[in-house]
C-alpha cells in the first residue's frame, strides 16, 4: 500500500511539474494519470499490484469532495439575486447533457455495430 | 475536571476535530444512503455537506479553520485522480473499442451542457459576467475555474456552480437514464462523467466499475473540450 501511495504521489508530482512547467490548462494529476497509464501499458504486472489500493481510493472518491462542498455553502451568497435562475439553468442543463450524451453514445454504438455487451 | 471551553479551545486549534468530523459526517451520509436502499436521491456527499455546514454555523467556526482539518481529505483528490489509471488500464480494450461512440457522446454531452446552461440562464436574464462563470461548469473544478477567469467570469462563482452541477448529476443521472431505458454501463458512465465531472464519476464508481471507468474518461476528455467550446458558445450570448 505504501508503495502504491508513493507511486501515485510520484506521478502526481511529475504531472504538476509538467503542467506548471509548460503552462498547460490540464491539471497536474490528470497528466500524472496519463503517464501512469503509459507505464502500466508497458509494465502490466505493476497494474495488478497497485489495483487494490487504487480501487480502495476510488470506492470512496465521493468523500474527497466533501471539503469543497462545505466551502460552496459559504459562497452560496455569491449567486446573489440571480440564484434561482442559475439553479434552474444548472439542474436543467445537467439533466439534458446526461440524457443527450448517453442517447448519442448508445445510438452511435448501435450504428457502428458495437451495442450492449 | 477540565472546563469544556478549555477542551474546545484546544480542539479548535488542531486539525483533528474537523478531520474527524468530515469523516464522521460522510460515514453518516453513507449509512443513510445504504439504509435508503442505495437510492441516488440520498447522496452521501450532500448529506455530509449539510451536516458539516450546520456544525460550522452552530459553532461559529470559519471555513478556513474547518479546512485546516479537512485539507487532508481534500488533498487525496490528486492521488485518486492518478489512481484512475489502474481501472482504466484494466478496461483499456473496452475503452478503445468504444472510441467512436465516445467521441460522439462527448461532443453531444459537452455541447448540450454549455449551450443549454447558457441558453436557459440568458433567457432568464442572467448578466454577461455570470454567463462567463457558468459556461465551463460541467468541467472538473481546476479547469472550469481557469476557463471562467479567461472568459472574464469569477472563478469562485464557477467553483460553486461546478460543485452544484456535480451533486446534481450524481443525484439525477440514474433516474434520468432509467427513464430513458439506457442500460449500457459505458454510455451511462460516460455521459455522467462528461456532464458532472468527478462527483458524477465518484457516484458511477459506486454503481459499476465499467461505468466508473467510462465516467473518468468522460470527465478527462470534457475538461479539454470545455476549454475549447466554452468561449465559442459564450460568444453566441454576449
Amino acid at each position: 500500500m505504501i508503495r502504491t501511495v508513493t507511486i501515485l504521489l510520484g506521478f502526481q508530482l511529475l504531472g504538476e511539474v509538467i503542467a506548471r512547467g509548460l503552462g498547460l490548462i490540464v491539471p497536474g494529476p490528470v497528466i500524472g494519470m496519463a503517464l501512469l497509464l503509459a507505464l502500466l501499458w508497458t509494465r502490466p504486472r505493476l497494474a495488478g499490484s497497485i489495483m487494490p489500493t487504487a480501487q480502495g481510493l476510488l470506492a470512496h472518491l465521493s468523500l474527497l469532495f466533501v471539503p469543497a462542498g462545505v466551502g460552496v455553502v459559504g459562497h452560496a451568497g455569491a449567486l446573489g439575486a440571480e440564484g434561482p435562475a442559475i439553479v434552474i439553468a444548472l439542474v436543467a442543463s445537467t439533466v439534458l447533457a446526461i440524457a443527450v450524451g448517453a442517447l448519442v453514445f448508445t445510438g452511435v454504438a448501435r450504428l457502428t455495430g458495437d451495442g450492449d455487451d | 475536571m477540565t472546563d469544556f471551553t478549555e477542551i474546545w479551545s484546544y480542539l479548535a486549534e488542531t486539525p483533528l476535530l474537523w478531520l474527524a468530523a468530515t469523516l464522521g459526517a460522510y460515514v453518516i451520509g453513507d449509512a443513510l444512503h445504504r439504509r435508503a436502499g442505495g437510492t441516488p436521491l440520498v447522496n452521501p456527499v450532500l448529506v455530509a455537506v449539510v451536516i458539516l455546514a450546520a456544525a460550522l454555523a452552530l459553532t461559529g467556526t470559519p471555513y478556513a479553520t474547518y479546512f485546516e482539518g479537512a485539507q487532508f481529505v481534500h488533498f487525496m483528490l490528486g492521488p485518486a485522480t492518478v489512481a484512475l489509471a489502474a481501472p482504466l488500464h484494466a478496461n483499456l480494450a473496452k475503452v478503445r473499442k468504444s472510441a467512436v461512440p465516445m467521441a460522439a457522446g462527448l461532443l453531444a454531452g459537452s455541447g448540450t451542457a454549455i449551450l443549454s446552461a447558457l441558453g436557459i440562464a440568458w433567457a432568464l436574464g442572467v448578466d454577461a459576467a455570470t454567463l462567463a462563470a457558468l459556461a465551463p461548469k460541467s468541467a472538473t473544478a481546476p479547469v472550469a475555474m481557469g476557463v471562467s477567469e479567461a472568459l472574464g467570469g469569477s472563478p469562485t462563482l464557477t467553483a460553486v456552480m461546478v460543485i452544484f452541477t456535480g451533486i446534481t448529476g450524481a443525484i439525477l443521472a440514474a433516474p434520468v437514464l432509467n427513464a430513458l431505458r439506457l442500460r449500457d454501463w459505458r454510455a451511462r458512465g460516460f455521459a455522467t462523467g462528461v456532464a458532472s465531472h468527478g462527483i458524477g464519476t465518484a457516484r458511477a464508481f459506486q454503481v459499476d466499475e465499467t461505468a466508473g471507468v467510462f465516467a473518468g474518461v468522460g470527465m478527462g476528455l470534457n475538461a479539454i473540450l470545455t476549454a475549447l467550446l466554452a468561449p465559442l458558445v459564450l460568444a453566441l450570448f454576449v
